[in-house]
């Protein structure tokens, strides 16, 4: 299953889907802080969320996962 | 009873007062608006602004030497050379030399983002500035606060206020003075390289970092040792993990400390005497040429590097060699995501902007060495 992963570390400050939404390329899934900037992530392809791994608030590091779709 | 009120009157300082104190009050006044209400770096600009209103009200003698209260902060704070190299242990305890570490050809554009500063150098004698105090200025575009206020209270310390000031302000200003300069000097084809994934890093090479570095600048620029000794031991502090009681009151309390003396003390040295004259607004005009320049020097070197790379970096990382750290590499983080969204510049530019900081105090040393 296709998986979003966080390609800087930083903080999750924002998530701008739920699970079961259809997202499309280039469309922000998530707002992560890094270095005091908020730094949106886009979606490298389409799909429909069927897991969100963190939640506001959380450390995440390079790599992690962000989200899971299918 | 007439008698008390004359003397109250005439030891005020109410009467001492001259224009010129009152155009100070103006700019502190204004500086104080920008840090309050504006948010431009208030952690330095709030002290520096209430130094200048508090040094441009006559006879309380804040700064008289031997006796000030200000001025003991300032002479041995700054004047002894101590203030500059905490602030510098501070940031060493902060920084994350990893990018530098995992990609180590960005050393070289931390090296030619500092060829703004010759630049300005000469800019500077040319418009009849000496060359203490043309190396003060130049250091400017180093972005560097406190490598500019220990050069310049070394070699022109009239100029430190006006070049401090601009120093800082032009810092606050990278998101305004660098994209033009970015999509002047680079094409959207450039903008969006996407860069080969960094390295990860190990713990060894973390910690051996901050020695070799430590040990190489010192042999190589010995100048640099105060500023560089205390950078590097910040860092092997945090890299270490083993002493994070250390790296935290680095970090937090004798920074934010340290900061308020040298914040007063720099504002302090404003008086009207000092900074009413027209050579300060040639330095605020140098001063953005400065960061122009060495936007430009840095934009420019990592072009000419990819001529010889096979993994491409994204020229916009050049930027990044102006030492404002985090905001030169947040803003080459914005002009890229502008051209790709999913571009995330933000780490690849960290490495050029730490290896800034490490570029501009070998080049406040080498101008020191020949100029001090």
């Amino acid at each position: 299953m296709p998986e979003l992963i966080a390609p800087i570390a930083g903080n999750v400050w924002k998530i701008l889907v739920a699970v079961g939404d259809k997202v499309e390329l280039d469309d922000e899934v998530v707002i992560l802080e890094a270095l005091k900037m908020e730094t949106p992530i886009y979606c490298e392809e389409s799909g429909t969320i069927t897991e969100i791994k963190v939640k506001e608030g959380d450390a995440v590091n390079e790599d992690d996962v962000l989200v899971v779709f299918g | 009873m007439f008698d008390i009120l004359k003397d109250l009157i005439f030891s005020s300082g109410l009467v001492s007062l001259t224009g010129g104190n009152l155009a100070m009050w103006l700019i502190s006044f204004v500086l104080l608006y920008l840090a309050i209400k504006k948010q431009y770096e208030p952690l330095l600009l709030l002290p520096i602004a209430f130094g200048i209103l508090v040094v441009n009200l006559p006879l309380t003698f804040l700064m008289e030497p031997e006796h000030g209260l200000i001025w003991f902060f300032y002479h041995y704070g700054i004047e002894l050379d101590i203030i500059p190299p905490l602030i510098f242990l501070g940031l060493g305890a902060m920084i994350d030399f990893g990018p530098l570490i995992a990609n180590p050809k960005t050393l070289l554009l931390g090296a030619g983002a500092q060829a703004g500063l010759y630049v300005t150098f000469f800019a500077a004698v040319l418009f009849g500035f000496d060359l203490q105090e043309a190396a003060s200025i130049a250091i400017i575009g180093g972005a560097d606060g406190p490598t500019t206020i220990y050069l310049t209270s070394k070699l022109a310390p009239h100029l430190l206020g006006a070049t401090a000031v601009s120093a800082y302000a032009y810092m606050a200003l990278v998101p305004i003075i660098q994209p033009p300069v970015m999509k002047l000097l680079t094409t959207d084809h450039e903008r969006q390289i996407v860069m080969k994934k960094l390295r990860p890093v190990s713990k060894l090479q973390r910690v051996c970092f901050p020695i070799v570095t430590a040990m190489t600048i010192m042999l190589v620029v010995p100048p640099a040792a105060p500023l560089i000794s205390m950078l590097m031991l910040g860092n092997l502090f945090k890299e270490s993990g083993v002493v994070e009681r250390l790296t935290k009151a680095s970090s937090n309390e004798l920074m934010n400390i340290v900061t308020i003396f040298l914040g007063l003390s720099v504002g302090a040295t404003m008086t009207a005497s000092t900074f009413l004259n027209p050579k300060v607004l040639f330095i605020f005009f140098l001063g953005l040429f400065a960061f122009v320049i060495s936007t430009a020097a840095g934009l420019i070197m990592a072009k000419f590097m990819n001529l010889f790379l096979k993994d491409k970096i994204n020229p916009l990382i050049g930027a990044a060699g102006v030492s404002a750290v985090p905001m030169a590499a947040r803003c080459v983080h914005k002009v890229g995501s502008e051209a790709n969204r999913r571009n995330y510049l933000l780490m690849y530019a960290m490495g050029p902007n730490v290896a800034g900081v490490i570029g501009t105090v070998v080049a406040a040393a080498i101008l020191l060495k020949n100029l001090g």
